[in-house]
C-alpha cells in the first residue's frame, strides 16, 4: 500500500501509475502532476503534503458554458477586454490550494490574476476576454482537480455587497470612548482646582463635540430597532439600550449647559461601544457554509437539449413542456419528465433518501431531483422547472418567514419584565423628589435610567452565544446564528428522518445469507457482476472481496431480472428472486441480490443501510434526558424490526412519508405544544427542516449538499448530539447566572441613584467594571461548561453501545462467508 | 497653561488620524478576509527560496 504524491489515496501496488520516481493513483492525478511540473509550479507540492484531488472527467459537463448570455449572468464584472468571475470551489482546504489558485495565470496566459477567499472556498478570478473564455477557465480548474460548483443559484445570485457598517460604528464609537476619558479625567480629580475652574468650558464644549458623532452615528442601530419594536407593540432588549443612551445624552446637555456639570457623555461612548462590540461578537458566521440553500444551489445551470438531434445547451428556466433532454451520467434531472431511452437508473438519494437507485423504463414518469446513474438517457419534459414536483415544496409558506421573526429570544423577554418596573422606579423617584425640588427629580429620574441602563443584561446574551457558536463549530456543529442555541435548549421533542440522518449513505454493509460460498463461487459471482451496470452489481462488485480478474464463458444481462453466466461449465445466476426460483420464505422486502448455482439456490446478498455509530447510545441518552423521539421516514418499512432491536422502546416510528407530511408532522408536534428539533439530511427533509423549531441538517461532507437548515451538524459527530443539547442548555443557564450578576450591580447602582447621590465618576466607573466583569463571567462560564460536557464523551465511547456490537456481528457473520477465501 | 488648547487639539487630531486610517483600511476591504493574507504572505518567499535554491542547484551542478 502505498499514498498517491498528488492526492493522498491509498492505493494497492500493483494499480500504482510511476511517474518522475513518484507514485500516483490513477492517470488523472499523475496528468495534474504534468501539468504543474511542466509549468514550474512544483511547490505546490511542497507547503502540504498531498494536496490535490485526482479530477473528474467533464468534458461535456460545462458545455453550457458556451452559451453567452448564461456565462454573462456569471461574470461579477464586465468591461472592455476584462472580466471577472468568483467561482466556489469545494475543493479548496489547504495552504497549497491558495498557492496553486494564485498561480493560475502561469497555466493560461489569459488569466490576469487571481485571488482566493480562503473561509468562503471562493476564487476571483480576472481574466482578459480576448484571450482565453470563462469556459476554457472552468475546464482548466477541472483539469487541475479544482473543479468549480456552478448551480442555478449562482445564476440568481447578484453579488452581494458587503455591509461594513457595524465596523465604522465601532470605530467611531471606540474613538469617542477613548478620547472623552482622557478629556474627562481632569475634572474628575481637581474639582475645586482654579486651574480646572479655568478650563473647565474648554474640556466639556470639546468633550461634547466628540460626543455628537458617537450619538448621531454610532448608536443609530439602537433607536432604529427600538423605534421597530415599540411600534410592533412589544418592548426588546433595544429599547431600555435606546432610552439609557438618548437619556444620557439629555442630561448631559442639560447638565453641561445649565446645571454646570460635566454630564455622562463618557459612560454613553463607553456603552455604545461596548454594546457595538457585543453586536461584532455575535456576528461570527461561518463562511464557508451556506444555510439557505434551497433546490437552486443543487440544481444545474443548464442542461443540454435536443433539437433535431442537435445538443444546445439551455438555461433550466427556459425549458418548456414537450422539450426532450439528454441527461448524462450523474447529471441532476431538473424537471418532471418522460423517459424516452429505453431503460435509466435514476438515483433519488437526494430527494426520497432512499440509498438504492431505482430502475426506470421508456415511458415511465420521472420526478425532478434525480440523477441518472450510467449511460446518457433522453427524457421529454412534462413541466417547467417552477412547476415541478419538488420545487413546489419550496412555495410553502415556511420558506417565506425569516428566522429571526420566528423567535424571540431570552434578553428581549428579560427587557419585558425589566423595562416597566425600571421605568416605574424613575417616576416613583421623580414623584417622591419632586416634594423637594424639581432639579432634584429630574436629576434621580435621569440618573436611575442612567445607571440601570442594562448594559450588563444586554451584553450577557451576545458574548455567551458568541462563545458558544464558535466552540461549537471547533467541535463541527456549525449554527447559522446564536438565535439557535436558545433554541437548541428549549427542544424537547426530537425527530429524525431514517436514510442518511441515522444511516450512513456512503457506508453500506453487505451481508450473506444462506448456503457458504466456495472462494471459487465468490471469485466467479464477482467476474460476473462486474460486467454489469446495474447499481446493485455495481454495489455488490465494490463489496465483493479483491479477485483474479477473468472473463466468464458465457454472460447475458437480462433486464430487470439479473445476470446468468457461466464458469467452467457451471451455471450462475445473480438477481431477483423470480430470476432465481427462490423459496418463498426467503423472500424479504429487504433489497437484496439472489444467488443460484446450477439452478440450486445458495443463498442471498443483503445490502443493509449501516446505521451510524453511537445510534442507540445517543436515543437511549435522550430518552433518559426526557426527550421525546420520534424517526420519520420516506422508505418503505423494511428496516422497522432491525430499527426497532436498536432504539428504544416505544420510539415511535413513521414510514412511506411525503416531504409534505413531514412538514405537516412537524406541525401537528408544535400544536401540541411541543418545541421540535428535527435532524435531517436530503431536500426531502427541507420542509420539516423549515418548519421545526430547529433544523439540524446532517452532512458527510459539510461543505455540499445540505438543504437550508438552522445548524450543520458534521456526520461524525451524530453520536454527540445530546452532548450538543446538554451543552445548549448549560449556556442558558449561565446567562440566567449573569442576569442575578447584572442586576446585583443595578441594584447597587439604583441605590446611589434615588438618593440623588450619582456622580458622573460613579458612573463612569460603575459602568465598565460591571461590563467587564460580565464579559469575564459569560467567557468563563462557557468554557468551563464546554469542558464538562465534551469531556463525557470519553467515558462514554467505553460504554457497550447497542448498536456498535451489532455492526461488529455482522461483520462476523461476513467474515464467516468469507472464511474459505481468506 | 494656554498651550493646553493646542495640546489637546494635537492629541484629538492623532486619534482623529487613526480613525480615519481605520475607516480607510476597512473601506479597502482588509477586514472582509482575514485568514487568506496570512497565508499568503508566506508563499512569495517561499516560492523565490525555491528557486534561489533551484538556482544554486544548477549552479553546483554547472560548476
Amino acid at each position: 500500500m502505498k499514498n498517491c504524491f498528488h492526492c493522498g489515496e491509498k492505493v494497492e501496488e500493483k494499480q500504482l501509475v510511476y511517474f518522475d520516481e513518484k507514485t500516483f493513483c490513477c492517470q488523472g492525478c499523475k496528468t495534474v502532476y504534468e501539468i504543474f511540473s511542466a509549468n514550474d509550479l512544483k511547490s505546490y507540492y511542497d507547503f502540504e503534503q498531498h494536496p490535490g484531488a485526482s479530477p473528474n472527467e467533464a468534458t461535456a459537463k460545462f458545455n453550457f458554458l458556451d452559451n453567452q448570455d448564461i456565462v454573462s449572468k456569471l461574470l461579477d464584472f464586465e468591461e472592455g477586454k476584462t472580466s471577472i468571475v468568483r467561482l466556489y470551489i469545494p475543493h479548496i482546504h489547504c495552504s497549497s490550494c491558495i498557492w496553486i489558485l494564485e498561480h493560475l495565470n502561469q497555466l493560461n496566459k489569459g488569466i490576469i490574476s487571481s485571488q482566493v477567499v480562503f473561509s468562503q472556498k471562493k476564487v476571483t478570478i480576472t481574466f482578459d476576454r480576448e484571450k482565453t473564455t470563462l469556459k476554457e477557465i472552468v475546464l482548466l480548474l477541472a483539469k487541475i482537480g479544482y473543479e468549480p460548483y456552478i448551480s442555478l443559484d449562482n445564476y440568481e445570485q447578484k453579488p452581494r455587497l458587503i455591509d461594513r457598517s457595524l465596523l465604522y460604528r465601532i470605530g467611531v464609537a471606540f474613538f469617542g470612548f477613548g478620547n472623552i476619558m482622557l478629556l474627562s479625567i481632569p475634572e474628575y480629580f481637581n474639582v475645586d482646582d482654579l486651574w480646572m475652574q479655568q478650563y473647565r468650558g474648554f474640556f466639556r464644549y470639546a468633550i461634547l463635540l466628540i460626543a455628537l458623532p458617537v450619538f448621531f452615528y454610532s448608536g443609530t442601530p439602537y433607536y432604529k430597532s427600538a423605534w421597530r419594536s415599540i411600534k410592533a407593540k412589544s418592548l426588546n432588549i433595544d429599547v431600555p439600550m435606546a432610552l439609557g443612551i438618548i437619556v444620557m445624552f439629555v442630561r448631559s446637555l442639560v447638565d453641561i449647559f445649565f446645571q454646570d456639570g460635566q454630564g455622562y457623555l463618557d459612560s454613553m461612548s463607553g456603552l455604545v461601544f461596548f454594546m457595538l462590540s457585543g453586536k461584532l461578537i455575535q456576528q461570527t458566521t461561518f463562511n464557508f457554509l451556506s444555510f439557505e440553500r434551497d433546490y437552486k444551489s443543487y440544481f444545474p445551470i443548464a442542461i443540454t437539449k435536443l433539437e433535431d438531434s442537435e445538443e444546445v445547451p439551455t438555461q433550466v428556466y427556459d425549458i418548456q413542456e414537450k422539450d426532450k433532454i439528454l441527461i448524462r451520467n450523474q447529471e441532476l434531472i431538473p424537471v418532471d419528465a418522460i423517459l424516452l431511452s429505453e431503460k435509466a437508473y435514476i438515483d433519488y438519494s437526494f430527494v426520497t433518501g432512499e440509498a438504492v437507485p431505482v430502475e426506470k423504463k421508456s415511458g415511465e414518469k420521472i420526478y425532478a431531483g434525480g440523477k441518472q446513474v450510467g449511460r446518457p438517457i433522453q427524457i421529454q419534459a412534462i413541466s417547467t422547472v417552477s412547476q415541478s414536483y419538488l420545487t413546489q415544496l419550496w412555495g410553502n409558506e415556511v420558506f417565506q418567514k425569516q428566522v429571526d421573526q420566528k423567535h424571540q429570544t431570552i434578553s428581549d423577554k428579560a427587557s419585558q419584565i425589566f423595562t416597566p418596573v425600571l421605568i416605574t422606579l424613575a417616576l416613583v423617584g421623580f414623584v417622591v423628589w419632586s416634594f423637594t425640588s424639581y432639579t432634584a427629580a429630574f436629576n434621580v429620574f435621569t440618573a436611575v435610567l442612567i445607571v440601570a441602563c442594562p448594559c450588563a443584561i444586554a451584553l450577557t446574551a451576545p458574548y455567551t452565544w458568541g462563545n458558544a457558536i464558535r466552540i461549537l463549530g471547533r467541535k463541527k456543529m456549525y449554527l447559522k446564528n446564536t438565535i439557535v442555541i436558545e433554541q437548541l435548549a428549549k427542544a424537547d421533542t426530537v425527530v429524525f428522518d431514517k436514510t442518511g440522518t441515522i444511516t450512513a449513505n456512503h457506508d453500506e454493509k453487505i451481508n450473506y445469507q444462506g448456503e457458504s460460498l466456495s472462494s471459487d463461487e465468490i471469485n466467479h459471482i464477482k467476474n460476473l457482476v462486474r460486467g454489469s451496470n446495474h447499481p446493485l452489481s455495481r454495489r455488490l462488485y465494490l463489496n465483493l472481496p479483491d479477485n483474479i480478474i477473468n472473463s466468464p464463458d458465457f454472460f447475458e444481462e437480462i433486464a430487470g431480472q439479473g445476470i446468468v453466466g457461466q464458469f467452467d461449465g457451471n451455471t450462475y445466476k445473480i438477481g431477483s428472486a423470480t430470476l432465481v426460483d427462490a423459496p418463498e420464505k426467503i423472500i424479504t422486502n429487504k433489497t437484496s441480490v439472489h444467488i443460484s448455482v446450477n439452478d440450486k439456490y445458495k443463498g442471498y446478498y443483503e445490502i443493509t443501510n449501516h446505521y451510524r455509530k453511537g445510534l442507540s447510545a445517543l436515543f437511549l441518552t435522550l430518552k433518559s434526558k426526557g426527550y421525546q423521539l420520534f424517526v420519520v421516514s420516506g422508505d418503505n418499512e423494511g428496516e422497522r424490526n432491525q430499527l426497532e432491536k436498536l432504539l428504544p422502546e416505544n420510539t415511535k416510528m413513521l414510514f412511506n412519508q411525503k416531504p409534505e407530511d413531514k412538514l405537516n408532522f412537524i406541525k401537528k408536534l408544535q400544536s401540541q405544544g411541543k418545541n421540535v428539533l428535527m435532524i435531517g439530511d436530503g431536500l426531502n427533509d427541507a420542509g420539516a427542516l423549515a418548519q421545526s423549531n430547529v433544523g439540524i441538517s446532517i452532512s458527510e461532507d459539510v461543505n455540499v449538499f445540505t438543504p437550508a437548515s438552522d445548524a450543520i451538524l458534521d456526520a461524525g459527530k451524530f453520536g454527540q448530539i445530546d452532548l450538543f443539547l446538554h451543552y445548549a442548555k448549560k449556556s442558558m443557564k449561565t446567562i440566567r447566572l449573569s442576569y442575578v450578576l447584572a442586576l446585583t450591580y443595578n441594584v447597587v447602582g439604583l441605590s446611589f441613584a434615588l438618593t440623588n447621590q450619582l456622580s458622573p465618576l460613579f458612573a463612569a466607573i460603575i459602568m465598565p467594571v460591571s461590563t467587564v466583569t460580565i464579559i469575564g463571567f459569560v467567557t468563563l462560564m462557557t468554557h468551563y461548561y464546554a469542558r464538562k460536557t465534551f469531556k463525557k464523551k470519553l467515558i462514554k465511547k467505553s460504554e457497550p453501545d447497542k448498536c456498535h456490537i451489532l455492526s461488529k456481528t455482522s461483520k462476523l457473520s461476513l467474515g464467516k462467508v468469507f472464511r474459505s477465501w481468506v | 497653561m494656554g498651550v493646553i488648547y493646542i495640546l489637546i487639539c494635537i492629541s484629538v487630531f492623532v486619534a482623529a488620524v487613526f480613525l480615519f486610517l481605520f475607516i480607510k483600511s476597512v473601506r479597502g476591504g482588509q477586514y472582509d478576509d482575514s485568514y487568506t493574507p496570512s497565508v499568503r504572505m508566506l508563499f512569495e518567499n517561499k516560492a523565490k527560496e525555491n528557486k534561489d535554491k533551484t538556482n544554486k542547484h544548477n549552479q553546483s551542478k554547472s560548476n
